[in-house]
This record gives C-alpha cells, structure tokens and sequence, in this order.
C-alpha cells in the first residue's frame, strides 16, 4: 500500500514537474546570444527562403516564371532592379520593325541547357508555339495574344510576327524558355517536365519534395558565371504565423510576411525588413449597370469621401501607399498632379448638387433611388475584408449605404454587373497590361478583365493609340490622358497598393527589391535576383 | 484460448469483410463524384490563380479541356472502368499523373499517422490505468483534466504552441520540414528529429480519447465480479490490474480504434499544413477545391480503405480479446 501510494505520488510530481519546466524558463541561455546564431546550417553561400504558395508545376509551358526571375530559366529577356529590359538570352534588345510588327532577337551563342544540350532557336521557337497551341492548358495566352508567328533564322535569331502593333510585346518576352529536347514528345499538361524542369537558368532543381520544399542548387556552367549563394532551398510553408515562428527558430533566413509579424523582428540585430513597392492595388469596382455605381457624381463623391492614408496606416501599418488609379505613385508612368485628397465636404456637395438628397437616417436618394449597393470580398481574404468595411464606413460618412458581403469567386463573378467587388492585382512591367484590361469597354465583362463594365471613349482611344505607338513619349502623354480621364470618371475606386513585406537575415551584400506584381512568391522578393548576391565578409 | 491464434476464423472474416468493401468503395466514389459535380467550386478558378485578367475564351476554353464531359454518373462509369484496369488518370490541378502524386506523398503521411497513432494508443494505455487505478487521486485528477483540455486544443493550436517551445525557446527540435534546410539527404537520424514533433502534436490530439476510455473501461472492470472475486482470491494486485481489469477494459478502446481513423485523417492534414511535412494535405486540399476528378476519387478512395482496414482490425483484435465473441458471427 505505502508503496503503490509512493510511486503514485512520485509519477504525479514528475508529471507536475514536466508542467512546470515547460512553463517556466523562457528566457534563458538562448535569447542571450541574440537570435539567428545558428541561422539554417549557418553557411553563407546557402539561403533558405519560406515562401507561401508552391507553384504547382516548374515547367515554364504551363506559365512557372512566367513574370521573370523563374531562377531555373531564362528568358529572352529579364527585367533589372528599376524593371527596365535587359537581354538575357538574347545578345541585346529586339530590334522592331517600323511598323511594329517585326521583332528580331539574337541568341547568346555556347550558351547550354543544364543537361548539357546547346539552346538554341528552336527551343525559343519551341516554347512560344507550345504555350500558344490549343491543346495546351496555359492560362496566360491573352498575354500573347498578339504573337501571329514565331520562326528561327537559323540557330540564333528568331522572329517574331504579331498580327498587330503592340508596344510593350518585349516585355512580354521574359518568359522562360523551356529546352525543346527535355520537354518535347510528352503530355505538356501532365508530363515529367513539370517536376523535372530542364532550364538554362542560373540555378538547377536538385530536388522537389511537394508540400515541404524545393531544393535549388548554383549552375556550375550557368552562361552569366556560377551564383555565389550555392543552394537556395524554397520552404514552402502557407501559414504566416509558423513562417514567422520558423523565422525566428532560425529555421529558415528569409520569409514573405504581413507586416504585422513583420513588425516583430523590427527590433532584432541581424534582421533587415524590405518593403517592396508593388503595383498590387486594391481597388473596388463601381459597375455601369447599377443605377447607384453607374453615376459620375457617386462614382466622384465616393473617390472623395474614401480616407486612403488611413487606409494604409490602419490596415495596412504603414506598409504600402494611397492609389489613385492601377499606376502606382511610385511608377514612371504615374499622371503627376492627379492624386485626390480626403474631401467628405467636397463629396456631400457634389452629390446634392447631383440631387442625391438625405432622407431617412442619412441615406441619400434621387428620385426614389437610394444611395446603395452591395459590396463583394472574396471569403477567407483579411486584407480584403478590412478594406471593404472601411471603404463601407467612408461611404456611410456621405449618406451612401453599403452592404459588405463575402462569398466565392464563384458566387462574386455573377453579381458583378450589378455589385461591386473588391479587386486586387496589377503588374508593373507596364501601363497597358492593367489599364487595357481593366478600363477597355471592349473587354467590359470578358473574362476576369474589366470587372466594373467600365467604359468611357475617350480611354479607349487613348488605350489603343498607347499600344500602337512605339514612342515612349507619345505612350507617356497617352497614359497622362487615360489617368486624369479616369480621375474625372472614376469607374473604380482606387484604395491602396499593398507594399509586399519579407524579412531576411542580414549575411549579404547587394540585396535590394524590384517593383513587385500582384503575384509574387518564388520570384519576387529581395531573392529576385540572389544570383548575383555576394557573401559579406 | 491458450492454443494459439484462431487464424481460419480471422481470415473468412477478413475475406468477408474484402468481400464487403467492393461496394461499399464503389459507392462512396459515387457519392464522391455526385457531391463534386455539385460543389460550386470552379476548377479554372483555382487552376488559373488570381490576379491574372484572363479573356471569357480562353477561360471557356481551359474549362472545356479541364472539366470532363457527361453527366457525374457517366464520368463516375469511365473512371472506375480505367481505375479497375490500374489507370487512375492524370491530376490536372497538380500537372502530374495520380500515381505520381500519390506515390510521392502517401508514404510520409503514413508514417506520420502510423508513428503517432501508436503512440496515442500506448500512451493512452498506460495514462488510463495509471489513472483507474487510484480514481480521484492526483495523478488521477492531473490526467484526467489534462485529456479534457487536450480534447477542446484544436491540433493547430497544440501544433504552433509546440513549434514555440520546442523550436524556439530550447531550440531542441527543428519547426517543420522533413530534412534540415539547405540539405536534401534524408537520414535515419534527420528523419527522426523532424518527425518527434508533428507525430507528437497528432499523437497528443488523439491521446485524450484513448486516456479517457481506458480510465473509464478500467474502472468500470475493476468494480466487476471477475475482477472482485480474482482479489478475493489474493491474487496479487499488478495481476489484476493488468491480467483481468486492462483485458476487459481495453474490449471498449478496440472499437475506439477504427472510430478515430478519420479524426486521424483530418487531424494529420491540419499537421502536416503546419510542420510543412510533404504528405498527401496539400494534394486534398488542391484536388477539392480544384474539382479535380481524378486526384479527389483516388484519394477518397485511400481514405476509405484506411477506414475499412481501420474497423477490420478493431475488430480482430476484439476478438481475440473477447473469448465470448467469436470472428465467425462478426
């Protein structure tokens, strides 16, 4: 009895004892040596980044890398810190045709694929007409839309022929190229390429556990000279808080973050934060169709009455700034002068002078119209949703009533001609591929482009003539026109572009960020061109 | 009873139960396909990602090539008649070839669940009679309050809260991943350090259940004639715990066994997300939300067998625990 009544307690205490070691010293031993000591595997010419999205395929045939800096890949051109083209696997810049249909690029010669085969123009040839056949399931064709032809002049020059003038074709043509010889003769959608990519690209794929990560390793014989940071592991880890935690376990080096986890390596030596500006815009569409949406004099009391700098102080933190329209502030094509500030006076008088009058508790209408419509996030997206029921909040400041709903893109995509949406995208490459999309009424409704049934003639002429013409001059004053139109006449409201957020340790030199797309991930970040990084001394 | 293992009824029974299955997998891939083709998910949604300003035709036209044709019965006939003939078809979310998929993934998911299910169900074992056998002590009071708190901790939880402690404030064990960073041999030794933590985290999200019925049917045994009259007759107490009260304790924790299969499931999929393990969670997760047809059967189809196998051996075990249930009348 004594006994059992003896080792009973004996169990218990060491039970509790366990309970309390576990709770009790925190801060000990480990915070003292000041946090990313033993970093991954400590060796500088090694990265480990923690990334959120695993792409689901690193074949370039079904659109991997299709913005640049795809790492295994080249394109036949690539995009610098400040996103202007420089030739990669081509010798220099296309030379275009005066009619602008011609595009002629010569080829880097000796340059080989990492399974020791010679690029050469019929992989360009090869990977262009394969992404643009029928058969394949390449989401991004409309990119392409305007390439008629492709064709090699012998093995180092390839033409290509576009069925119309299209200005920014060439920076179109980062897209990687895919080896002819590894990826030819198998099922494009489905064939081992996708997981065992052959590129010519400064790193190669040493392994790919799916779900866990993906395992680069420095291209010996990489045409541009062998990278520096030896091994570049991609852990792929989607949710925040365990990035953050793994992080700070010195797990990982690097990691894409909301900048409120950012927030808490503010303080930590041997931590640097990056924000990249980005042309990632949030912005809520105010469809032609609806009665409320469809006037000019809602459209503009509401551009005025939305707070955008607290938008980007409370939502968010500081990390990110006001949009005005697709074109970040921070572009070269930005219309200077055609920022808008926080007015709600401004707002009220215009929509009584329009006849939007108050009645019941504060909501305006005009001839039995009230003043409301319903506001769409997609479910499960935070940054979203916040955005949504501040822009509500700013907007009942003003007598306009909206309703902020969640649903799925499949619910959302059937009401928008009637209700808005919370939009989010925008690529920085240039001007054409967000506000041809967006603002053209050719392609009101087409698709996922022009969500908001935008249309306003004077846009789209002034979007065509942008396209057509190859002056960057003329395009500048083009986009001035299309911007300061759109102020006028704002189909959407422009809210935010989103800083993207990623915190890295401090071991080398030459890391900066380029101005980021919506997507971003694998590609984007300070790890955009780790290629070229130094190990600091 | 003592003359071994009634190995001629354990098998007709497994036969039965082999039997059995045909349907029963057949109908629930049925059921599989009917809720998919239902589901409001569009598969060119998740296929093309956001962000992307794509035209109705080429959407229309990727929808066509994804999307199969004919009603979900027929897609569902022209599955199982090429599944029958060992061809499982090509996932279109994960542009890889279902084997592929599975055969790269299944393996580590099953060790996971594996590792940590038998530690759920040992641990469990010997918390509940260390519990049962002083009811209303400390160990007894400690245990118990602890499997109820588990119980309520949603895995996600226990699986960031270990992370911090074990990952960060000791620095004892790696946060996630199946190899260290940066290296991309797996060892034996790698392989163990990264996998004491998701296996703990799942083992700790089934303990409570097998903790509290092993206490419970334990106690329940020890107030029992077998077990009154075995200490009437002076057999000394560690016999009756473990020889007459645990066996018929443990009668309960049997049937637990096959119950728990599908919590293990989903409960692995939460892990597996947050300890990045590469298991099969991010191929369901993709292949349900994508509509994908052909991923989604097959691994439905997996988590079906493992519920079978799951029952099947609950209740060969009860049997041989039992002596008063015969495997023939199961």
């Amino acid at each position: 009895m004594t006994v059992r009544t003896l080792r009973t307690t004996l169990a218990a205490t060491v039970a509790l004892l366990a309970l309390a070691a576990c709770s009790a010293p925190s801060d000990g031993e480990d915070d003292g040596g000041g946090g990313g000591d033993t970093g991954g595997d400590g060796g500088q010419d090694s990265l480990v980044v923690g990334i959120a999205t695993e792409p689901d395929s690193l074949s370039p045939l079904l659109g991997y890398g299709k913005d640049g800096n795809s790492k295994i890949f080249d394109g036949l051109l690539r995009h610098d810190e400040d996103l202007a083209l420089q030739p990669a696997l081509a010798t220099e810049l296309p030379q275009v045709s005066d009619d602008g249909l011609t595009y002629t690029y010569t080829l880097r010669e000796g340059v080989e694929f990492s399974d020791g085969t010679p690029f050469t123009a019929q992989d360009v040839v090869f990977t262009y007409e394969t992404v643009l056949d029928d058969g394949t399931h390449y989401p991004y064709r409309d990119e392409l839309d305007p390439v008629e032809a492709v064709r090699a002049e012998g093995d180092h020059s390839v033409v290509f022929e576009l069925a119309y003038p299209y200005a920014p074709f060439a920076e179109r043509t980062v897209l990687p190229i895919a080896s002819a010889e590894a990826a030819g003769g198998q099922d494009v959608n489905t064939g081992p390429y996708n997981t065992e990519p052959v590129g010519t690209g400064p790193y190669v794929l040493a392994d790919w556990t799916p779900g866990e990560r993906i395992s680069l390793r420095a291209n010996p014989g990489y045409w541009g000279g062998e990278p520096t940071v030896d091994r570049l592991t991609m852990a792929i880890i989607p949710d925040d808080d365990v990035r953050a935690t793994r992080l700070r376990s010195g797990d990982i080096d690097a990691a894409v973050l909301p900048p409120s986890l950012a927030e808490g390596f503010a303080d930590d030596e041997g931590m640097v934060t990056y924000n990249a500006v980005s042309a990632d815009v949030r912005a809520v569409t105010l469809p032609t169709g609806n009665p409320v949406t469809g006037d000019v004099a809602v459209r503009r009391a509401l551009d005025l009455a939305v707070n955008r700098e607290l938008m980007v102080e409370g939502i968010l933190l500081g990390a990110g700034r006001p949009a005005y329209g697709p074109v970040p502030t921070t572009s070269p094509w930005f219309a200077e002068g055609s920022e808008r500030a926080h007015d709600p006076e401004a707002a009220r008088a215009i929509l009584d002078e329009a006849g939007w009058t108050e009645g019941d508790g504060g909501i305006r209408a005009q001839d039995g119209q009230r003043a409301e419509f319903t506001l769409w996030y997609p479910a499960g997206d935070r940054l979203r949703q916040d955005h949504a029921l501040a822009y509500a909040s700013d907007a009942r400041e003003i007598g306009i009533d909206i309703t902020v709903e969640s649903g799925s893109w499949e619910v959302i995509e059937e009401r928008l001609p009637e209700d808005g949406v919370l939009y989010g995208g925008g690529n920085p490459a240039d001007p054409d591929f967000d506000l041809y999309g967006m603002l053209h009424s050719r392609l009101a409704g087409d698709g996922w482009n022009n969500m908001a049934y935008y249309a306003n003639p004077a846009i789209d002429d002034q979007l065509d003539l942008a396209r057509r013409t190859a002056d960057p001059e003329a395009r500048g004053a083009a986009y001035d026109t299309v911007q300061r139109e759109l102020a006028d006449n704002p189909g959407y409201t422009f809210l935010t572009h989103i800083d993207h957020v990623y915190v890295m340790a401090d071991r080398w030199d030459g890391v900066t960020t380029q101005p980021e797309p919506h997507d971003h991930g694998l590609g984007h970040g300070p790890w955009w061109n780790v290629e070229s990084w130094r190990a600091r001394a | 009873m003592t003359a071994g293992l009634p190995w001629g009824a354990m098998a007709r029974l497994t036969g039965r139960r082999l039997l059995a299955a045909v349907p029963v997998l057949a109908l629930v891939t049925f059921g599989m396909f009917a809720v998919a083709a239902a589901s409001p998910f569009d598969p060119v949604r998740q296929y093309v990602g956001s962000g992307v300003g794509a035209s109705a035709e080429t959407l229309d036209r990727l929808r066509a090539d994804l999307g199969a044709d004919g009603s979900f019965a027929e897609q569902w006939w022209t599955w199982l008649r090429s599944a029958v003939g060992g061809d499982l078809g090509s996932s279109l979310s994960l542009r890889q070839p279902v084997t592929q998929v599975i055969a790269e993934r299944l393996g580590w998911s099953v060790l996971l669940c594996t590792v940590a299910f038998v530690a759920a169900v040992l641990g469990g074992t010997v918390l509940g009679v260390a519990a049962a056998r002083r009811p209303g002590r400390l160990l007894d009071r400690t245990v118990s309050s602890l499997g109820y708190t588990l119980q309520a901790a949603p895995p996600f939880w226990i699986a960031l809260l270990a992370i911090w402690l074990f990952a960060i404030q000791f620095d004892l064990l790696p946060a996630g991943g199946l190899t260290d960073p940066g290296s991309d041999a797996v060892t034996a030794g790698g392989l163990l350090r990264h996998l004491i933590l998701p296996a703990t985290v799942l083992a700790i999200s089934q303990l409570p259940w097998f903790v509290l019925y092993v206490r419970q049917g334990v106690l329940d045994a020890l107030r029992e004639d077998p077990v009154r009259g075995a200490r009437a007759r002076g057999l000394d107490e560690r016999t009756v715990l473990l020889g007459h009260a645990l066996r018929s304790g443990l009668l309960p924790v049997l049937t637990l066994i096959g119950t728990r299969i599908p919590e293990l499931i989903t409960g692995a999929l939460l892990v597996e997300t947050v300890f990045s393990w590469p298991g099969i969670a991010s191929a369901t997760v993709r292949a349900a939300t994508a509509s994908d047809f052909p991923l989604l059967a097959a691994l439905t189809v997996l988590s079906a067998i493992a519920v079978l196998v799951g029952n099947l051996l609950a209740d060969l075990l009860y049997g041989l625990a039992d002596p008063r249930v015969s495997h023939d009348e199961m």
